[in-house]
């Protein structure tokens, strides 16, 4: 869908800047003109809404950074500082902190969407990958910035998932110290995440950059999960159908984040990280932030430490072959009767993994004479079906699943030829 | 008609979404709890809770009062100000009562001009007290260094009524249940055996405003004072919080209305 | 692609304007929260005063104390230092100012004269002065040359105007509270 410039500089500074750094024309072609399928739904809006995550995050995180000091002494005491006597300090802290969370909302409904209609497959695998790419670095910048605060949680969070490459053999030990800089989590760690934490979020721009890059070369997918045949029957202006749309999505979404900021501000996070960092002592309960539950209940699932390691991260190393997983040649799973079963199948394995992540692994689900089924025993179960799901069905559902007939056009989908159910 | 069914339908997809969001994933964060025979808090209905929540600025005074006068014997609230009392929002002391109250204590201050340490009566700007110098020096006098307050409402799950079901929640201990000498029994204490003695007794604490001063009274001011001394800006973020409130809908509704009409020569 | 929304310029138009001064009214109030978080928070409004003992400093001597992250010039003037100052009342200063008027009542009620409390941050451009020096033996700025007087006056220099008097009261005859 890449398309010849429509921009046509109004006057005579556009036309000498347009000979020079045709930055407008750039802006114009991508933002303005560019043209977007026209059967987006809202699902289509977290695009938008997770630029302006990163936007939030990148600002309040600048504004905290000039009054957070990173060392062991002074952490847990300069957030607080923040919270009581920087101006609005307060608001700069909850909306950074639960900011992260939205993020982390906002990109997961962004990539199931990208999975439900298909959004992964030809010509769209390089976009799929960087988004993975984005995904990745977003949690290493969450769990950076978790450490920060210098509580319970944010100590040995650190120290857990530091301990996770001190499961590489050979290597694993010497990885660890060089990672802590020290025998144990301590200053030389706080210091590096702090500059890691703050590094990162560039790292995630840049990358957005290409991502939107490389959208605009494919063009959207689109919920028809069919390609744009017919430009100006099937698509329309970027400005302002879908601007209008995607500034209405983010609207609503701020809705569900000021509640948080302003209501709930504590409810995303953990007690324990109110009590200042004792490497003497363990909390009772040790969990991560809860968009990690799914992974960390998958590294619990294995009893062997290398295996839970290397499941954790195999986990989200598949995202990057989904492309080549997939047999079918049909994107939507609108068209995909058998996939589309599959697909919320796995999103309740997911967020059943969540859950298993959060409690404690030996809690006893139902009970059989002395033991019964427990969460681990659950995480187990999960754990193989979200492989399963990758490596089994993916391949499987493309070769024996029958489609439903695809659409004319986005045009002809538009008006209602398309089944009723979605 | 059927597309705006269709359309209805997700929308309602998504703020069932939001709504799922909104009361699932706290309870998704939450923790199982601390493992065993946690008992569940009682639960009272606070002033500081929900949309229009403020505190209650006699309770936070009496529970100033009984903070100085129990808490404070053992437990320290590094975090927390003079000045912080006769700010908006707190227990809102008048200038001239914050300086009286910081005066009582004395401060170790310098080095002078001679590079000796000097003491010299509080002042505003000061921190609440320490009754040791450091944890080290209360762990030796009371064998546990008991934790510093000023977080303490929001670094327990269910804070407020923990803290409260723990002061009253002393009992004695269940018949047969081996109880080392110096430990006590609470009924909501994880584990149920706790350090920290009995600290409240009817009568107690005189409260000049006539307020009856028994032991559910007194837990009740004092956690009251406890959430205000971790969120000394609660006040502020739900005030604030409800315009924003108010503006973004205005701003949803403005953006559909605007929307509408730009996507209405598509349809 | 482009599209061009010509026509009437009526409801339809009202409500993108509407719409979009709403918006930017409200990123306007968004932004103010970042801006107001460099103002000086309240941990350092709430002033520190410093109380400073005077008894060690001899006649024709100066300390300096730090008072809110600047040096503060107590100077034990010299009768000679006295009448100096007093009789350039009379000369063309750049920034008017008699030297009793510099100065503040002791515990009795009476003018302390042997006393001149400044700030020791030169008015041009925020360097500290050299004490004892220049042409009238008060301050002299090695940044620029400013040149000051026994009353902290400006005399010569770029700087505008002259060193600035502290808050500060006398407690007893020994010891003064600034701030």
């Amino acid at each position: 869908m890449s398309h010849q410039s429509t921009y046509t500089p109004g006057n005579a500074f556009s036309r000498w800047m347009d000979e020079r750094l045709p930055v407008m024309r750039l802006v114009n072609d991508s933002f303005v003109d560019y043209p977007v399928p026209k059967n987006l739904n809202y699902w289509w809006t977290f695009g938008a809404v997770l630029s302006f995550c990163l936007a939030v995050q990148i600002v309040t995180g600048i504004v905290l950074a000039m009054h957070y000091v990173p060392t062991t002494e002074l952490a847990f005491a300069s957030v607080e500082h923040i919270m009581r006597d920087v101006n609005y300090g307060w608001l700069i802290r909850y909306v950074h902190s639960n900011g992260a969370s939205m993020f982390f909302i906002a990109v997961y409904i962004h990539m199931f969407r990208g999975l439900y209609y298909g959004s992964y497959k030809a010509p769209r695998e390089v976009l799929w990958i960087l988004g993975v790419l984005i995904y990745l670095l977003m949690m290493a910048t969450a769990f950076f910035g978790y450490v920060l605060p210098w509580g319970q949680m944010s100590f040995w969070g650190a120290t857990v998932i530091t301990n996770l490459f001190g499961a590489i053999p050979l290597v694993g030990e010497a990885l660890r110290t060089w990672l802590w800089g020290d025998f144990a989590v301590g200053d030389p760690t706080l210091n590096r995440f702090f500059s890691l934490h703050y590094l990162f979020p560039f790292l995630i721009a840049g990358v957005v950059v290409l991502h939107i890059w490389a959208l605009h070369v494919t063009g959207q997918n689109n919920p028809a999960g069919i390609e744009v045949k017919d430009p100006k029957k099937d698509t329309v202006a970027f400005t302002p159908y879908a601007t209008m749309k995607d500034a209405f999505g983010l609207a609503i979404f701020m809705i569900l984040f000021s509640y948080f900021v302003f209501f709930n501000p504590n409810a995303l996070g953990e007690p324990d990280n109110y009590i200042v960092a004792d490497p003497l002592v363990t909390p009772a309960h040790i969990v991560p932030e809860w968009y990690l539950l799914p992974f960390y209940a998958i590294l619990r699932a294995v009893p062997d430490k290398l295996g839970g390691v290397v499941l954790m991260f195999g986990a989200i190393a598949i995202l990057f072959v989904l492309p080549w997983l997939d047999t079918s040649k049909v994107r939507s799973a609108r068209f995909r009767p058998l996939f589309k079963q599959f697909f919320w199948i796995f999103v309740v394995a997911c967020i059943g993994l969540g859950y298993c992540g959060g409690q404690s692994p030996d809690k006893i689900l139902i009970a059989v004479g002395d033991g019964g089924f427990d969460v681990t025993d659950l995480s187990r179960i999960l754990t193989i079906y979200y492989f399963a799901h990758f490596l089994i069905l993916f391949p499987l559902l493309g070769l024996i699943e029958k489609p439903k007939p695809l659409p004319e056009s986005i045009a002809a989908s538009v008006l209602g030829s398309e089944p009723a159910k979605s | 008609m059927k597309n705006k069914m269709i359309d209805i339908s997700r929308k309602t997809g998504l703020l069932a979404l939001a709504a799922a969001a909104a009361i699932g994933l706290p309870l998704l964060a939450t923790p199982a709890g601390a493992a065993g025979d946690a008992v569940k808090p009682i639960q009272l209905d606070w002033s500081f809770e929900g949309v229009f929540g403020v505190y209650d600025r006699d309770a936070l005074r009496r529970g100033y009062k009984v903070y100085k006068e129990v808490c404070a014997v053992c437990h320290s609230a590094e975090l927390v100000r003079f000045r912080n009392l006769m700010e908006p929002g707190g227990p809102e002391f008048t200038e001239g009562q914050v300086k009286a109250l910081a005066a009582d204590i004395v401060v170790v201050d310098g080095p002078d001009d001679r590079g000796e340490m000097f003491e010299r009566p509080g002042e505003p700007k000061d921190r609440f007290p320490s009754p040791y110098p450091n944890d080290q020096a209360a762990a030796a006098a009371m064998g546990a260094a008991a934790p510093d307050l000023s977080v303490i409402a929001k670094a327990r799950p269910d804070g407020v009524n923990y803290l409260y079901s723990l002061l009253v929640g002393y009992t004695d201990a269940p018949e047969g249940f081996e109880l080392l000498p110096g430990l006590s029994y609470n009924t909501y204490f994880p584990g149920h055996v706790l350090a920290m003695p009995r600290p409240l007794s009817d009568g107690q604490v005189e409260y000049e405003d006539g307020t009856p001063n028994t032991v559910e009274q007194m837990a009740k001011d004092v956690t009251h004072f406890l959430m205000w001394t971790a969120e000394p800006k609660l006040e502020q973020r739900h005030r604030l919080g409800f315009q924003v409130m108010i503006y973004l809908v205005l701003l949803s509704g403005f953006l559909w209305f605007a929307m509408r009409k730009v996507w209405s020569d598509q349809h | 692609m482009a599209q061009t929304h010509a026509v009437e310029p009526t409801r339809r138009d009202f409500l993108y304007v509407a719409t979009g001064s709403f918006a930017a009214v409200g990123a306007a109030f968004a932004v103010w929260p970042l801006i107001d978080q460099m103002n000086p928070d309240a941990s350092v409004l709430a002033l520190a005063s410093i109380e400073v003992d005077i008894s060690s400093i001899p006649e024709g001597q100066e300390s300096t104390f730090k008072w809110r992250g600047k040096p503060v010039f107590i100077r034990h003037r010299t009768d000679a230092e006295i009448a100096a100052a007093e009789a350039d009342d009379a000369a063309a200063l750049p920034d008017p100012e008699s030297d009793s008027a510099r100065l503040r009542p002791g515990p009795s009620g009476e003018l302390e004269k042997k006393w001149l409390v400044v700030i020791g941050v030169c008015t041009h451009l925020g360097c500290v002065p050299l004490s004892y020096r220049g042409e009238y033996d008060g301050y002299f700025c090695p940044c620029h040359g400013s040149v000051y007087d026994t009353s902290g006056r400006i005399r010569k220099g770029p700087a505008p105007t002259n060193l600035e008097v502290p808050p500060y009261e006398f407690v007893s005859d020994s010891r003064i509270l600034i701030g």
